[in-house]
């Protein structure tokens, strides 16, 4: 690629979250000035297609189309990193318990991974969203109780290979309990792969969170989550209004997009193996 | 390694796979019963619905007795486990009528969907995959992998509400809703209607279906390659089209099929998204359905079903190993790898 030869990995990946940082906070810093925007109805200006006034359009009461996308954007976002997040911290414990705590918890919590990964990501979302009976909180569990089976087989998988180095055998030697060691000396070898997990789950949960908006679980119709806005302009989409579903999409992907970039090149920059180019 | 032998890897590996289903379908049977009586759902307000006022606590009780709610949750989950264990999955509330004719039904439409989907994503990640592969950092390449990383960030409803703006409201091409033309039914439809119902939603599948593929493909292609067998190939002349399709396809072809049966968990779970945009009464419909209308059997049948779908997937993804991988045969003999 042109960009490699312009810089080493080190100032792209740095740029790339610098990007990020930005994205996050215009579309906050956005959400919290512009967004009351979108709660606005204007008989008078409905139905209109993008232009310089209403970069989005309008909707067919007159709302401003780009305030409640950035408002869904908003939503999407926080519920994407609260529950990635809630994800990772999930994985993080069961993985270092599993490798730590002995043969039977880690036989239950790998019993526990398989039985997570054995259903489709989708009706899993949909079954625990039912049984948290729906809602924003119905949402962040769902999508965090059923990302974190992957995280731990591969923190699991390098607690395993630290847990006979050298130095954890001499602590344990020493009399250190297991949690102690896990903390001081297995903790901090697994936080890069902790972080580039969090980082990977990230647009995952967004997506997910959105389809089960979509679908009809949780949100209700007032607030403008991306999933909500994109299934409510289902209905307008034989009249011929296209932007309803274009714009607040595109602004999905794009961002989706920047943060996938984003957990890509932190992991080329952590991973020995790629992180000289 | 004598045929005998084989044949006692292959049975071995079989009966292992079984045991192993059995114990995963347990797991996950225990697992969403508890989630599903947990529930702040009540299953009879959310099956009278709308008609919940009408409904006095008397019948509302008669109802929950019917359906044995009255008892406590560890009963229940007995009874229930019996009778998934002698195949009676039970009624279900919406359609009121057994879950596994239900799933059944569904599933036949939703199959055809997903087989389409699948081979058309199948096919052609695979060929862009070698492509990309064989001629890195080409404009080919760089095209193809920003197609791929594109799609790997779309959801995948979103994509079909564009299919369905351009294709069926702006071009008339293609129709807007259902398996078969309204006012008929499943049987009456012709094949071809049924096809033009389907194209629609299966290009969308398999749109963000091959992303994965492509990508998967493509990295083992750069690694085959570099590899010796292909430099010596290359020192003896060969061009890389000729060691790409001579040479690497074996080697790249068994993994991807593989990936591909591995991935029928994100197939089951984009067709309940794809069917959602294009009403098109499958499974993953009836999924959504079940969700918000608080179907509880059909829900955990589902939930079964597709279990025993994904496993499937990983299933043949391991046997087609265990047949082809002349590798495999010779060090295991069979055995679970």
């Amino acid at each position: 690629m042109t960009c490699s030869r312009l810089f080493d990995r080190r100032t792209r990946t740095l740029l790339v979250i610098i990007g990020c940082l930005l994205f996050f906070f215009v579309v906050f810093l956005g959400a919290w000035l512009y967004g009351r925007q979108g709660e606005v109805t204007n008989l008078t200006l409905r139905k209109i297609s993008p232009g310089w006034g209403q970069p989005f359009g309008t909707d067919w009461l007159g709302r401003d189309m780009f305030a409640r996308t950035l408002q869904g954007l908003r939503l999407s976002l926080g519920i994407g990193l609260l529950a990635a997040t809630c994800s990772a911290i999930i994985a993080l414990i069961l993985g270092l318990a599993a490798a730590t705590l002995g043969k039977t918890v880690d036989v239950v919590i790998t019993w526990l991974a398989d039985a997570g990964m054995a259903t489709p990501h989708l009706v899993l979302l949909i079954l625990i969203s039912f049984a948290c009976g729906g809602g924003a909180k119905g949402i962040i569990i769902a999508v965090a109780a059923s990302h974190w089976p992957a995280l731990t087989r591969v923190i699991r998988a390098e607690v395993m290979q630290l847990r006979t180095s050298d130095y954890v055998r001499l602590s344990r030697r020493l009399g250190k309990k297991p949690v102690w060691i896990a903390r001081h000396h297995l903790l901090p070898h697994v936080v890069p792969q902790f972080l580039v997990g969090l980082l990977l789950l990230f647009p995952h949960a967004i997506l997910h969170a959105a389809g089960l908006t979509f679908l009809g679980f949780g949100m209700s119709p007032h607030i403008p989550e991306i999933g909500t806005l994109l299934s409510e302009s289902m209905r307008y989409l034989s009249s011929g209004m296209w932007w309803l579903a274009v714009a607040p999409g595109l602004t999905l992907v794009v961002s989706v997009m920047a943060f996938d970039l984003l957990g890509n090149n932190v992991r080329a920059l952590l991973d020995p193996k790629t992180m000289r180019e | 390694m004598n045929n005998q032998s084989t044949h006692q890897g292959i049975a071995g590996f079989l009966l292992l796979k079984m045991l192993r289903l059995l114990l995963l379908v347990a797991a996950v049977a225990t697992l969403s019963f508890v989630l599903v009586s947990s529930s702040p759902v009540d299953p009879v307000d959310a099956y009278v619905g709308a008609a919940m006022l009408k409904v006095s606590p008397e019948q509302h009780e008669i109802i929950a007795h019917h359906w044995g709610l009255d008892k406590p949750p560890a009963e229940r989950f007995f009874s229930w486990a019996r009778q998934i264990a002698s195949g009676d999955f039970g009624v279900s509330t919406i359609f009121n009528e057994p879950v596994l004719s239900v799933i059944c039904k569904r599933f036949v439409t939703s199959f055809w969907l997903m087989a389409l989907a699948w081979s058309i994503s199948g096919a052609i990640g695979f060929g862009l995959g070698m492509s990309a592969g064989a001629w890195e950092d080409t404009l080919l390449d760089r095209a193809i992998r920003l197609y791929a990383y594109t799609m790997a960030s779309t959801p995948i409803f979103w994509v079909g509400m564009l299919m369905l703006m351009t294709f069926s409201v702006s071009l008339g091409w293609t129709p807007v809703c259902c398996a078969w033309p309204l006012g008929l039914s499943a049987e009456q439809a012709t094949f071809w209607q049924r096809l033009h119902h389907l194209l629609l939603p299966a290009i969308t599948l398999s749109l963000t279906g091959i992303a994965q593929i492509t990508l998967h493909t493509r990295e083992k292609t750069i690694a085959a390659l570099r590899s010796d067998y292909a430099v010596f190939a290359h020192a003896q002349g060969e061009t890389t089209a000729g060691i790409v399709f001579r040479r690497a396809l074996r080697n790249v072809a068994l993994p991807a099929v593989t990936l591909q049966f591995a991935s029928l968990g994100e197939l089951f779970g984009g067709a309940v998204l794809a069917e959602q945009v294009f009403a098109y009464p499958g499974l993953g419909r009836t999924t959504v359905e079940a969700g918000i209308r608080g179907d509880i059997p059909l829900l955990l049948g589902i939930v079964l079903f597709s279990t025993i779908f994904v496993f499937t997937g990983n299933f043949m993804a391991d046997l087609i190993y265990q047949l082809v991988d002349p590798r495999i045969q010779k060090t295991a003999g069979g055995a679970s790898p």
